[in-house]
């Protein structure tokens, strides 16, 4: 018995899409960027189950190059994140309105 | 014993484990969601990642598989906790009126409504030949075409190194 590939892009679209509503519903920032890293996973594993439709290895590489990006944004993201709580002492979205007029 | 035979095959059969380790995954996924306290949003994050590491298995991705555990369930969590613990994050104050939740989930579900209707016309159907092992990956990642790429991405690493402590010293 095999894996139905579309099965794991409905997956793929099932944690694109929580990801998503998290980053709608919730407020903390750190809570925010998880979300973000969920909905890097989902499109990882769209990759992944493509990579393994077309028989090409090209999917697995994107991967990688994605893991890599998303462990770069992680570190910056949470540098900003410490610096936000240093200048505003709050890791609530709405207390950081200064580009607002 | 020919039926608890054929229990235990469908029990260590690619197809069970694979639904097993996705809802696991969706589970936690929502617990990432739903969670007011942000450290256990982290925890259920691992829960998924390490799931996902599951499928990624199962989908004939060995060497991703391994990388999503150490560079994802590892590193980058390991980040987050850390943040997390320095800042003392407490629980998430319940924020946003009804009409906001109510536009959140109208929205998530519209999106996943249309992915999946674009999605149910595919028929994809696994490779005959798929070579996966992680010598034929690093021969094409340090072949002519990814070389380079590969070479930017310790570039990318490095300008994020310095950028991070850059942000998050305290006084330049």
């Amino acid at each position: 018995m095999t894996i139905p590939l579309l099965h794991a892009l409905y997956l793929s679209a099932a944690l694109f899409t929580i990801g998503m509503v998290g980053v709608f519903l919730r407020r903390n920032v750190i809570t925010i960027l998880m979300c973000i890293e969920l909905m890097l996973n989902a499109v990882n594993l769209a990759f992944i189950a493509f990579s393994r439709a077309s028989g090409s290895l090209d999917g697995q590489i994107l991967v990688f190059f994605v893991m890599t990006v998303a462990a770069a944004e992680a570190a910056v993201g949470l540098a900003v994140v410490i610096a936000l709580q240093r200048h505003r002492d709050s890791l609530d979205l709405d207390a950081f309105n200064l580009l607002k007029w | 014993m020919a039926l608890f035979d054929r229990l235990l095959l469908f029990l260590v059969s690619e197809a069970f484990l694979f639904y097993v380790f996705s809802g696991t995954a969706v589970a936690s996924a929502l617990c990432v969601v739903l969670q007011r306290n942000p450290m256990h949003s982290a925890f259920a994050l691992i829960v998924t990642f390490c799931s996902l590491s599951a499928v990624y298995g199962l989908l004939g991705a060995p060497f991703i598989a391994a990388l999503q555990i150490i560079v994802y369930a590892g590193a980058i969590m390991v980040l987050f906790l850390f943040v997390l613990m320095l800042l003392n994050v407490k629980r998430e104050e319940p924020s946003g009126g009804r009409a906001l939740k109510t536009a959140a989930i109208l929205l998530g579900a519209l999106f996943a409504l249309q992915v999946v209707g674009t999605l149910a016309g595919f028929g994809l159907s696994p490779a005959a030949n798929y070579d996966s092992s992680t010598q034929s990956f690093a021969r094409l990642l340090f072949g002519t075409r990814f070389l380079y790429v590969f070479e930017a991405t310790s570039i990318l690493i490095l300008a994020a190194l310095v950028g991070a402590v850059v942000v998050a010293k305290k006084d330049l």
